[in-house]
């Protein structure tokens, strides 16, 4: 097991210091809605999803691998995950670091949640919060395809976990 | 003569703001902002002279079809081509070379034969190109650049052979920003009988053309990089080789006679013709051509268009996280892509954008020169003849202030 797997990393930001694996997938959200509103100019969001990007753990040279990247996106997303105990945890990378600040939001909200959960969610936070309005069409491109891609791997993991 | 603030009121988009700020807009290299002149011209005809044209009698397709006939003399004078009927009108550079691709295919280029691109085209000065490969299974030859950018024009004749049958050469590259030199391309591949096609849709923006000078046999660009309407484009070709070509496309008033028997076609350029032609855009070439002439000749505008090239040369190269590609500044119009080192070139755009900039990032339709420089993507500013010193010097700050952010140099962010 990696290291990274087991790591229960929390958000910089206002929500430092609360454990995010004890609360409920809704609570997870509404933080993230609330860490978000604080910031009014979009520099500074972007400020902060750069500070997010640069905190995501280290992701293996070796797992760059064409199987794990993400079409849709000017710049390269490498998206893994692993099931566990019914657990489904995500770990991913960008070369873009803003780009990397989106995934890191969306790591931390769906990595360590139940693959059904996750494959029933319907990822309206990531409007709430402005994300997919208001970055570059190609990059909401991009956030459009990761998003797609963890649904697919948890209802992919659900599947497999109740035919199991 | 005139001020750049003057022309920018000819402008409406530029006057414009995108998230509260002023937009500064630097991606012209990918489509321009259109005059005044442009927009009316547009709207007059699509409300005073819409009718298809060359077809019927009645008077508004007289209007219309004047005003496409006199567009195609106007671009004849601006190319300086012998005759009008070597001007075709097409939806755009690509269009062109597509057209030109496959007629000329057709005609002249069997297995085995070869066709010379450069390593530095955009996607539709090669694409076309591939499929003709395809079809006939013919080579595809590149030539290659030198460090910094220009093309190895002296390897040039050892790439042609007696199998080569066209040479499709940018004026201009839309990332490097370098101006080829052209009409020795064209000596060197003349004087073994190969033609010469130039991807001319960066070119006509920024230099003089004179096809005659050049001696090229065909010159393609885009009406819309050039403040005319969207749509709008021009092949150029010789008349012995437009002559020679079978049609692309078949369709309407591209003929002479149509029978289940047989068809025969239309003289130039009705030929390459076919169907419903743009008539109401294809007419904003005559303000777009007289604008960007007046731009062309106006001492003011050139100077601050120098000022730019030097002062945002200056400031890119002299920054040491920065690299340039496509120097020196001699053969460069003001069009500078770059890569920054520990900053991703889309996150720089985002940001940029946030400041209302808009730039370009990403491969830029030339992922075989993104390969060939050992680069993902790169940024690039491309000004045009409204932009200010004063937008390039705002651009220069918040670029620095963007690397800073991203690179966490925290001492440049309030520069
Ligand atoms: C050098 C060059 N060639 C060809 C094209 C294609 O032009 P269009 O998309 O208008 O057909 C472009 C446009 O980006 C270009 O810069």
């Amino acid at each position: 097991m990696t290291k990274f797997f087991q790591n229960d990393k929390v958000l910089p930001g206002r929500s430092e210091g609360t454990k995010m694996s004890n609360m409920t997938l809704q609570e997870k959200k509404q933080q993230i809605i609330d860490d978000f509103s604080i910031y009014e100019e979009w520099l500074d969001k972007y400020e902060y999803l750069i500070e997010l990007g640069k905190s995501l753990e280290p992701f293996p040279e070796e797992k760059k691998t064409e199987d794990r990247l993400i079409k849709g996106c000017q710049s390269r997303v490498w998206l893994d995950s692993e099931l566990r105990d019914g657990l489904l945890y995500f770990r991913a990378d960008s070369d873009a670091i803003i780009t990397k600040g989106i995934i890191s939001l969306l790591v931390s909200v769906y990595s360590g949640r139940p693959a059904a959960e996750i494959s029933a969610d319907d990822f309206a936070f990531v409007r709430e919060i402005g994300l997919k309005d208001n970055l570059s069409p190609t990059r909401a491109n991009g956030l459009v395809s990761m998003i797609e891609r963890i649904k697919e791997i948890a209802a992919q993991a659900a599947n497999d976990t109740v035919s199991f | 003569m005139l001020m750049t603030e003057e022309i920018r009121k000819q402008f409406p988009a530029l006057s414009g703001t995108v998230y509260g700020k002023p937009l500064v807009y630097l991606d012209n290299a990918a489509t321009s902002q259109r005059p005044r002149a442009v927009l009316d011209c547009w709207e007059s005809l699509a409300a005073g002279a819409n009718a298809n044209i060359h077809r019927a009698v009645h008077y508004l397709a007289g209007l219309a079809t004047d005003a496409y006939e006199d567009t195609r003399r106007a671009v004849q004078a601006f190319l300086n081509a012998p005759s009008p009927e070597e001007i075709v009108f097409t939806s755009g550079a690509t269009a062109a070379v597509n057209l030109l691709a496959f007629s000329f295919g057709e005609a002249y280029v069997r297995e085995g034969d070869e066709i010379v691109v450069s390593v530095a085209e955009h996607h539709s000065n090669i694409v076309p190109w591939q499929l003709l490969c395809q079809r006939k299974k013919t080579v595809l030859k590149v030539l290659d650049i030198h460090e910094n950018g220009d093309l190895m024009v002296e390897s040039l004749e050892n790439l042609l052979s007696g199998r080569t049958k066209i040479v499709a050469i940018s004026h201009i590259s839309n990332v490097l920003g370098l101006v080829n030199p052209v009409q020795k391309i064209v000596s060197i591949c003349h004087e073994k009988g190969i033609p010469v096609l130039v991807d001319g849709a960066q070119g006509i923006v920024h230099e003089p053309v004179d096809v005659q000078a050049l001696d090229c046999d065909f010159y393609v660009f885009s009406g819309h990089k050039l403040y005319a309407a969207t749509g709008t484009g021009v092949l150029y070709g010789k008349r012995k080789w437009l002559d020679a070509l079978p049609p692309y496309m078949g369709g309407g008033e591209m003929i002479a006679h149509v029978s289940f028997e047989k068809t025969s076609f239309a003289p130039l350029p009705e030929k390459f013709e076919a169907g419903t032609q743009n008539f109401n855009a294809v007419p904003t070439l005559v303000p777009a051509m007289a604008f960007a002439k007046a731009c062309r000749e106006d001492a003011s505008i050139q100077k601050e268009q120098h000022a730019i090239l030097e002062y945002v040369y200056e400031q890119i190269t002299k920054n040491e996280l920065i690299t340039l590609y496509g120097t020196p500044m001699g053969s460069k119009i003001p069009l500078f892509s770059f890569a920054v080192k520990g900053a991703h070139h889309e996150d720089l755009a985002l940001i940029l954008d946030k400041m209302g900039i808009a730039v370009r990032s990403g491969q830029m339709c030339a992922e075989p020169l993104m390969d060939r420089l050992g680069v993902t993507g790169l940024l690039r500013a491309s000004f045009g003849p409204y932009n200010t010193l004063a937008e390039a010097e705002y651009f220069i700050r918040s670029l620095n202030r963007a690397i800073a952010m991203l690179t966490g140099d925290s001492s440049r962010r309030s520069e």
